[in-house]
């Protein structure tokens, strides 16, 4: 947790939407540093612009001005493809829906992010199976999303953000769509995936009890943040 | 170049499996293309029906003799001091008895009623000399017997016995002011003989006044290379103001412009049916994109390529024409292949052959409906490789 070298540093990142002729601004000048091995619950009104900040914090948007670094990369001068390779190997997404292939199984979901390294096919399977056992889901690997609860899904798309060892998970409200338990099952893995693996954290959520998982919880509201500490 | 090749067989297959949740719309286009490929192969196969069963029919080494100019036989007339000079010609085979094989032919235009439709057809009469039947290659008789010499009787080819009332053997047909039996029915190796009436070139000359002219001379040669022999003694003799071809060349002059006009309906008609089938290509593609986008911008996130959406998009397309490329095929082999059709020959009168696809034409009526699978999926899949990531994630 070195202050010199954070996981995430945001300098005077601004970004703007144009729609027709409205221009509305969502960040004008937003400097932000999140240690390494942290665990951030970004909260906030609907609107404020969290998804937007995972998606520049991820490497799929682009800021209008601004320094984004990640592990000391900065990232807003690379070309799309080189975003493309450099997300394969640092970021792991979670979303709110789980953004699973209907038609792949647990397995093969989980396998996709490996497609993109110089594995073969029996590592890949290793691997596969590492990650289903971390979220408890090894017995389940021939299953389609369809046959699975909603949190088993989101389960399986942790095991899909974590199978390339990546060191930043970015998860946008991922118990949005579930019930009490199962979204404390998946808090209960991240919380595990942060304090165990070591993975950097950051998660949106509108829900307390979702913020209460992590170790800081960011609000942002108006373009600004606001920290609190939490008690732990 | 591994993890490329493995990316864009991921994407690729979760596309094609996910082709079942558009099935309907996907199953609209295969049909549509389906049917355009029906249309091109059915007038195709009708066109190379026609070619081949007329073009078969001619051998390389009998000559065909026609007055100069005369593109049809039925527009001939070759008279009897004419035929002698054929006769002593140089390439003309001759018999063991030492007769030149030579059969003046004439050429008429008879009615006939059709059996499907009942109406009023033109047929050709035939009267062959002596040696007609040695001048062509597979003549057999296979009901009745053939006619005499000098006897008002006929033998009819079975494919227009097939498509023509009152020519069974043993009934009575009149042609104008003569009346003539039926004593059989012969075939001819499926050639356009098969749809003619035959008899006796004197008795034929004799019952229509036509005593001293033919229209054609038929003649063997002693080779395939005489035919120049018996071209270059016609050109440089006065008197013999002919046309000397091979019989293969002649009937396939006589097909080609039928065969041609055939295509030249079938293309334009096909090209426009295409036209729609991509329209209806592009929409379902279009709808397959937007459908894909959180699956295409997922996958994006994680870190695959847009070349691998492309890829997969136009796999999809692709995948959909050729189902309906061999399903149209498939469609035109069984509905038309070997159904039999008539229609106006070189001479004017009926020619019966078969609609006949052949491998090449089903590889053309493909390749049509991967043209339109490939139009049909190139836009959309540039579209799916350019889809912005954000865009596509939040697309549910
Ligand atoms: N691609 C986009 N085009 C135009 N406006 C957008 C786009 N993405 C987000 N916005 C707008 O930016 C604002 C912030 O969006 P978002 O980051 O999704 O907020 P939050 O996740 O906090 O609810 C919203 O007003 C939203 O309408
Ligand atoms: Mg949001």
């Amino acid at each position: 947790m070195t202050a010199e070298h954070p996981m995430i540093r945001l300098t005077g990142v601004a970004k703007r939407f144009t729609k027709g002729k409205e221009t509305i601004s969502i960040f004008d000048h937003l400097d932000l540093g999140i240690p390494r091995g942290d665990f951030i619950a970004v909260m906030g009104p609907s609107g404020s612009g969290k998804t937007t900040l995972l998606n520049l914090l991820g490497g799929i948007d682009r800021a209008d001005a601004g320094e984004i670094a990640v592990a000391d990369q900065r990232i807003d001068g690379l070309s799309e493809g080189e975003l493309a390779t450099w997300r394969a190997a640092n970021i792991g997404f979670i979303f709110q829906f789980y953004n699973l292939m209907p038609m792949l199984t647990a397995a093969q979901n989980v396998e996709l992010p490996l497609l993109l390294t110089r594995l073969n096919r029996k590592e890949r399977a290793e691997r596969v199976h590492t990650a289903l056992s971390v979220v408890g889901l090894a017995d389940r690997t021939k299953h389609r999303p369809r046959e699975m609860s909603g949190g088993q899904q989101q389960r399986v798309a942790i095991a899909r953000a974590i199978v390339s060892d990546p060191n930043l998970l970015l998860c946008d409200e991922p118990t949005g769509d579930l019930d009490r338990q199962s979204a404390d099952e998946i808090l209960s893995i991240l919380q595990l995936l942060n304090g165990e693996l070591g993975k950097t954290i950051v998660m949106v959520t509108h829900d307390p009890a979702a913020a209460n998982y992590a170790k800081r919880v960011l609000h942002l509201d108006k373009g600004r943040f606001v920290e609190r500490e939490l008690a732990a | 170049m591994r993890s490329l090749w493995l990316q864009v067989a991921a994407v690729t297959a979760i596309n094609l499996k996910s082709i079942g949740q558009r099935r309907w719309l996907s199953l609209s286009t295969v049909i549509a293309i389906a049917l355009v490929v029906i249309v091109l192969l059915a007038f195709l196969a009708m066109a190379n029906g026609f070619q081949r069963t007329i073009a078969g029919s001619g051998a390389d080494d009998i000559a065909i003799v026609l007055r100069a100019g005369s593109q049809a036989e039925i527009n001939s007339t070759v008279s009897r001091d004419q035929v002698r000079l054929i006769e002593d010609g140089p390439g003309i085979a001759r018999g063991s008895d030492g007769k030149p094989l030579i059969s003046p032919e004439l050429y008429l235009v008879v009615d006939g009623i059709k059996r499907s439709t009942k109406t009023k057809a033109n047929l050709p009469l035939r009267g062959i000399g002596e040696q007609g039947t040695t001048l062509r290659k597979d003549i057999a008789i296979t009901a009745g017997r053939m006619f005499n010499r000098g006897s008002n009787e006929v033998v009819v080819g079975k494919a227009l016995l097939r498509e023509f009332e009152g020519f069974d053997v043993g009934s009575t047909v009149s042609f104008g002011a003569s009346r003539w039996n039926v004593v059989g029915v012969f075939e001819a190796g499926g050639s356009v003989f098969e749809s003619e009436i035959w008899a006796d070139l004197n008795v034929v000359q004799s019952l229509f006044n036509r005593n001293n002219v033919v229209q054609t001379v038929r003649a063997r040669l002693t080779g395939p290379a005489a035919l120049n022999e018996l071209k270059s003694y016609s050109d440089n003799e006065p008197r013999l103001k002919l046309d000397v071809k091979s019989e293969a060349a002649y009937f396939a002059e006589q097909a080609s412009q039928t065969s041609d006009l055939i295509q030249k309906l079938g293309w334009p008609l096909a090209i426009a049916m295409a036209l729609g089938a991509v329209a209806g290509a592009l929409n379902t593609m279009y709808s397959s994109v937007a459908a894909r986008a959180t699956e295409i911008a997922t996958l994006r996130a994680i870190g695959f390529g847009g070349f691998p959406a492309f890829v997969g998009t136009l796999a999809e397309s692709l995948l959909l024409a050729v189902i309906g490329g061999l399903l149209g095929a498939a469609a035109t082999y069984l509905i038309f292949d070997g159904v039999t059709a008539s229609t106006l020959g070189g001479n004017f009168t009926q020619v019966v052959f078969d609609f006949k696809l052949s491998p090449w034409l089903i590889a053309e009526g493909v390749a049509l409906a991967l043209i339109v699978g490939l139009i049909g999926g190139l836009f959309p899949a540039v579209r799916a490789a350019r889809l912005p990531i954000v865009e596509g994630l939040y697309a549910r």
